[in-house]
């Protein structure tokens, strides 16, 4: 402390209380402005969907393939493919990510190893999407020789989302008490007895919630696919292993890269399916989370 | 308990071993993964330079892939890339940082758990979705009547920027909330018992405290903002221009990287690998971005 930081300035202390104020309030202000722009852009994303989308949403567009006459055009070639990889990405993604999550929670100590694990983890999170699917071209694609199926966009999109599961499991594994683990050593459980019967069932609804937004994340996600041969023209439903395939979002882009404007009406249309996927993903998220939380207590 | 399960043996069983392996294969999977993408960029990025001048690739700025004469100057694709960003930061940085600012200081108990679903719906919204919004309503009944139908078409960087914008906006604000939050009470009631307004104790404690967390936010989600595929190709355009004109019509490199993977290009020829060129600088570009940012967390983070 010098003796200059303390010298009291000359003059009356003028606290312009008025003006200080004023600042405050435009600030406020601008806060208010900010998210109310965010709201209207969500309320006009919805509103001009719905628009465009529900005339041409019915069961026959559901029911339907796409074609090139644009009022027998529909979607369920895309519906079924997405569910399909949505599933395919949920089985694999979930025993991977919470197996990675269990070993860098409880297991790992703090070595070099680790530390390059971990921080690998939160980079890969960083990788653009678009990338991904380049590897998968190379990797599953061609030197798997597995081609351009479901399965091969499966794979990679389990690798796009295993951070996000990993992370959102870590925090779930760490939000677990210590004395939990503790108290399942004490009965003379071993280390995978401790994490399998006691810290396990307590982080199992934050998992859940975890895995299950991956796989909301994995259906509206599409650019890697685009380099996993999703194509825009599929009539028939897709197999898992069969040669050609298309997920909603691609459908989404195919429809709306026309230059008839009706066309645009179905891109709507399947956005309102796509939506409405991923409300009940995230519904399924709550009641599983509600669910499996009901018998913890500490 | 039967007698069996209780072994005192202290070696640890044979089963015990095996889970851990497997699990600790489990948590590798992400560095076979980041080797994978070096190595398959590294290869094929190779094989494009054996053709074309890794100079003439990184300085040029003309970029014509599909019409001859063929031109390879990427600068064209990443002056579209920096266009689209720099559009969506500016939407994005004000827009999450004042959402975050309200929030944490400002927002009740009951605003809050509303408002935060709401971001998180945003967060969740596929971004092709935006992509749709911005050519069937932002560019048609917004921007080309307010600035001109002569002016601006329906595919420009605009468009795309600022539904980049949008959807960047949830991640910049869940970070920096969070950052802001985790300010301890005494520091605010501190500041307020020195006669400082709400936006003081905001501007000269709270963001000064917080500035590792709203860093980074920003900086990832320039790096997301980069990485964006599906709103651009479709908002953006096709039109590879060195062009610093938010009016244009543009390419982005991950629009580029998409338009030739759906394209009927034949594997193995010069388009083909330049898409892995170009993907070699997106992943430069992004992993330089995400290292700064963790870099500034670990730098300027004080904890309390």
């Amino acid at each position: 402390m010098s003796a200059n930081a303390t010298t009291i300035p000359s003059g009356t202390f003028n606290p312009s209380l008025a003006r200080r104020k004023l600042t405050g309030t435009v600030f406020y202000g601008a806060c208010i402005v900010a998210v109310g722009i965010l709201l209207l852009t969500l309320f006009l994303l919805l509103y001009d969907v719905f628009r465009s989308g529900l005339p041409w949403l019915d069961v026959d567009f559901i029911t339907g393939v796409p074609s090139r006459r644009v009022e027998r055009a529909g979607l369920f070639p895309a519906l079924i493919g997405s569910l399909e990889m949505g599933a395919m990405v949920g089985v694999m993604a979930f025993p991977i990510g919470v197996g990675a999550a269990i070993y860098l929670t409880e297991y790992a100590r703090d070595s070099w190893v680790n530390r390059i694990l971990q921080t690998n983890i939160s980079n890969l999170a960083g990788v653009p999407s678009i990338i991904y699917g380049i590897l998968g071209l190379a990797l599953f694609v061609r030197a798997l020789e597995l081609g351009p199926t479901v399965f091969a966009g499966a794979l990679t999109l389990t690798l796009l989302i295993l951070p996000v599961v990993i992370i959102a499991s870590i925090e779930a594994l760490k939000a677990v008490p210590g004395n939990q683990r503790e108290g399942a050593y004490a009965l003379g459980a071993t280390r995978w007895q401790m994490v399998r019967r006691s810290v396990l069932p307590a982080a199992a609804p934050g998992i859940m919630t975890g895995v299950i937004l991956a796989m909301a994340r994995a259906i509206g996600e599409a650019a890697p696919l685009l380099l996993i041969g999703a194509a825009t023209f599929v009539t028939f439903t897709p197999a898992p292993f069969g040669t050609a395939y298309t997920v909603l979002p691609i459908q989404i882009l195919g429809w709306a890269q026309l230059p008839n404007q009706d066309f645009h009406g179905l891109s709507a249309a399947a956005i309102i399916v796509i939506l409405g996927v991923m409300l009940l993903l995230n519904g399924l998220a709550i009641v599983i989370r509600i669910r499996l939380s009901r018998h913890i207590q500490w | 308990m039967t007698a069996q399960s209780t072994s005192l043996s202290l070696r640890r069983p044979f089963s015990e071993r095996v889970i851990e392996t497997l699990l600790f294969l489990a948590a590798s999977l992400g560095v076979v993964t980041t080797i994978g993408i070096v190595l398959v960029l590294a290869l094929e990025t190779y094989h494009f330079f054996e053709e074309i001048n890794p100079v003439d690739f990184l300085t040029g700025t003309v970029w014509s892939a599909s019409i001859k004469p063929y031109h390879w100057g990427v600068l064209a694709l990443v002056s579209g890339t920096v266009l689209v960003a720099g559009i969506a930061m500016i939407v994005g940085v004000p827009l999450g940082l004042l959402s975050a600012v309200l929030l944490s200081e400002y927002a009740s108990p009951r605003v809050r758990t509303v408002l935060k679903p709401i971001l998180e719906v945003i967060a969740g919204i596929p971004t092709i979705v935006l992509g749709f919004f911005a050519i069937n309503f932002l560019s048609p009944e917004i921007l080309r009547p307010l600035i001109g139908e002569k002016n601006i078409g329906i595919f420009s960087a605009l468009a795309g920027g600022i539904v980049v914008g949008v959807l960047i906006t949830p991640l910049i604000a869940s970070i920096s909330e969070d950052a802001m939050r985790a300010v301890p009470r005494g520091m605010r009631e501190g500041a307020y018992a020195m006669g400082a307004t709400r936006f003081e104790v905001i501007r000269k404690v709270i963001f000064p405290a917080a500035v590792s967390g709203i860093m980074a936010s920003i900086i990832l989600a320039m790096s997301r903002a980069i990485g964006e595929t599906m709103a651009v190709l479709l908002a953006v355009g096709q039109q590879p221009q060195f062009s610093f004109d938010p009016r244009d019509s543009v390419q982005t490199m991950t629009a580029f990287i998409a338009q030739i993977s759906m394209g009927e290009t034949a594997q193995g020829s010069i388009q083909f690998k330049s898409l892995f060129a170009v993907a070699t600088v997106l992943f430069a570009v992004t992993l330089v971005l995400n290292l700064i940012s963790s870099w500034v967390v670990r730098r300027f983070r004080t904890a309390y």
